[in-house]
């Protein structure tokens, strides 16, 4: 169901006080909460909710050509599926827009982030590297879902084990694991949204408020203060002042995120 | 910033390539126009406001801004594979949330603006050059606007900031690589689009900012010109 304006007005209303529905000051995000091995077939799996937003998020590996424009690197797949059974909002058929942009903005974070080193992924340069592909399902849809699969890509690519591959046949063998992980880099780039409502900036929307949310900007750094990807949605826009806010508030944002995290990445 | 530092095409890194637009370049539609980078061409045409069909997709409180971006297939090296990609299907949503607050969209309840945006040569920077000849489009098309909007890209190479990344710049290696960052921004200096792909500090995104003020200020200049000078000629 849609938010009906009433609710929306209120909230919009409650934001100028600097109050929310469920008690949380704007900059503040719900209970994160994250879970590994969600599935053993998986070479790394999580599982994250963020208040009762929920997704699992998979990491499988194949072995197959490289890209022609990087023959020394492996490949990233990042794709998103919003399952009908996650919200009575979504339904089955090929995946529209909200979807690629979800797979998008996560495969940005990551690749611009370099937290995986696809140099080790080569196998043999010019003709086998290992492609990772990092699949996300939505569970429970209550609002930003985007920063719970970023969370929830980070956390299943840290625990992927690379499967045997045998040279001779070609061929990788699934469910047989060495001693090799994921190769990834000890700076985690967190991705997370600030949104926009009214004069009011705010992060870790409810659906309610994500529904009245005027624009937002999806930001991915490092908790050291750089900025790797970012882009802006929704059709509404920003001051150069407000967009200055968003990148300190994002800032802090991402350290409060890893703070949650970070057991996964000692 | 370093004064000595050499762009690949000796621009100095507050130049933006020759820009060139025009409108009413195809005249079937209700509006179109052509804008350039350089060697970065881009053709827009707006069909519309038109009746939404099919009419399951009308909306009652506003109308809907329609955008399709798409690259032709020999406007790059290697043959682009004709048709929606995941990449084409994310810069057309963009495109639509850059224009989109500049336009009058309640006024047109159930009915629907198509904006069909194609790159015929690209060299970098495809979706600001898209931007801008969408919104001449849009004007052009005689569609009440706010005001207008002009985009641009600017980008980190190594250290330096530069205005109007091109394609040489965009693979950029060298020291901390490139970090490209296209922004839409209305004359009034609102910002309603902004990208980023790359490294770069909170510090540094601020002078990117002023930069992009300063910059999307000479697109708009052009994009003013071409639509004075389309209601000249006309006699």
């Amino acid at each position: 169901m849609e938010t009906p304006n009433s609710t929306g007005d209120r909230i919009a209303q409650y934001l100028k006080d600097g109050k929310r529905f469920d008690g949380r000051k704007p900059g503040e995000f719900r209970e994160i909460f994250v879970e590994t091995g969600v599935s053993k077939k998986a070479e790394g799996s999580a599982r994250v909710r963020i208040g009762k937003t929920e997704v699992i998020v998979g990491v499988k590996m194949d072995v197959g050509a490289p890209y022609p424009d990087s023959p020394n690197k492996g490949n990233l797949m990042v794709t998103s599926e919003l399952l009908p059974l996650s919200s009575s909002r979504f339904e089955s058929g090929p995946p529209k827009f909200p979807a690629i942009e979800l797979g998008r903005l996560v495969d940005r974070g990551i690749r611009e982030g370099k937290f995986v080193d696809f140099k080790k992924l080569c196998i043999k340069e010019g003709e086998k590297v290992w492609t990772v592909f990092v699949d996300i399902y939505t569970i429970n849809h209550d609002g930003n879902l985007l920063d719970a699969a970023a969370i929830g890509a980070l956390v299943a690519l840290k625990t992927a084990k690379i499967p045997k591959y045998d040279g001779e046949t070609g061929k990788v063998i699934y469910g047989e694991y060495g001693d090799e992980m994921m190769p990834v880099s000890k700076e985690i780039p967190i991705v997370t949204t600030v949104h926009r409502i009214g004069d009011s900036i705010l992060v870790d929307p409810t659906l309610e408020e994500e529904d009245i949310s005027e624009a937002r900007v999806t930001i991915g750094g490092s908790c050291e203060g750089k900025v790797f990807s970012m882009q802006k949605g929704d059709s509404g826009d920003l001051s150069i002042e407000e967009m200055h806010k968003i990148l300190e508030l994002s800032e802090n944002v991402r350290k409060e995120v890893f703070s949650k995290i970070d057991k996964f990445f000692k | 910033m370093a004064k000595d530092f050499k762009r690949p095409d000796g621009r100095g890194v507050e130049d933006i390539r020759p820009m060139k637009a025009e409108v009413g370049v195809v005249p079937n539609a209700d509006g179109s126009a052509m804008f350039s980078f350089g060697n970065t061409i881009a053709i827009a045409a707006v069909y519309g406001p038109k009746k939404m069909h099919p009419q399951h997709q009308q909306d009652p409180k506003k109308g809907t801004l329609r955008c399709n971006y798409n690259m032709i297939s020999f406007s790059v090296t290697d043959r682009i594979r004709p048709g929606p990609s995941r990449r084409s299907t994310e810069i057309s949503k963009i495109t639509e949330w850059a224009l989109e607050p500049v336009l009058m969209i309640k006024n047109y309840q159930n009915m629907v603006i198509d904006v069909h945006i194609n790159i015929i040569q690209a060299d970098a920077s495809t979706r600001c050059a898209g931007i801008n000849a969408a919104a001449l489009a849009l004007a052009h098309a005689g569609i009440p606007m706010r005001d207008i909007v002009s985009s641009v890209s600017i980008g980190k190479l190594d250290k330096q900031l530069v205005v109007d990344v091109d394609k040489d710049e965009e693979d950029w290696e060298e020291g901390e690589g490139a970090t490209d960052i296209p922004i839409t921004m209305t004359s009034s200096e609102r910002l309603t689009h902004i990208q980023l792909d790359g490294k770069i500090s909170n510090d540094e995104l601020k002078q990117v900012l002023e930069l992009a003020k300063k910059a999307t200020k000479k697109v708009y200049e052009v994009q003013k010109k071409a639509l004075k000078e389309s209601l000249e000629v006309k006699e």
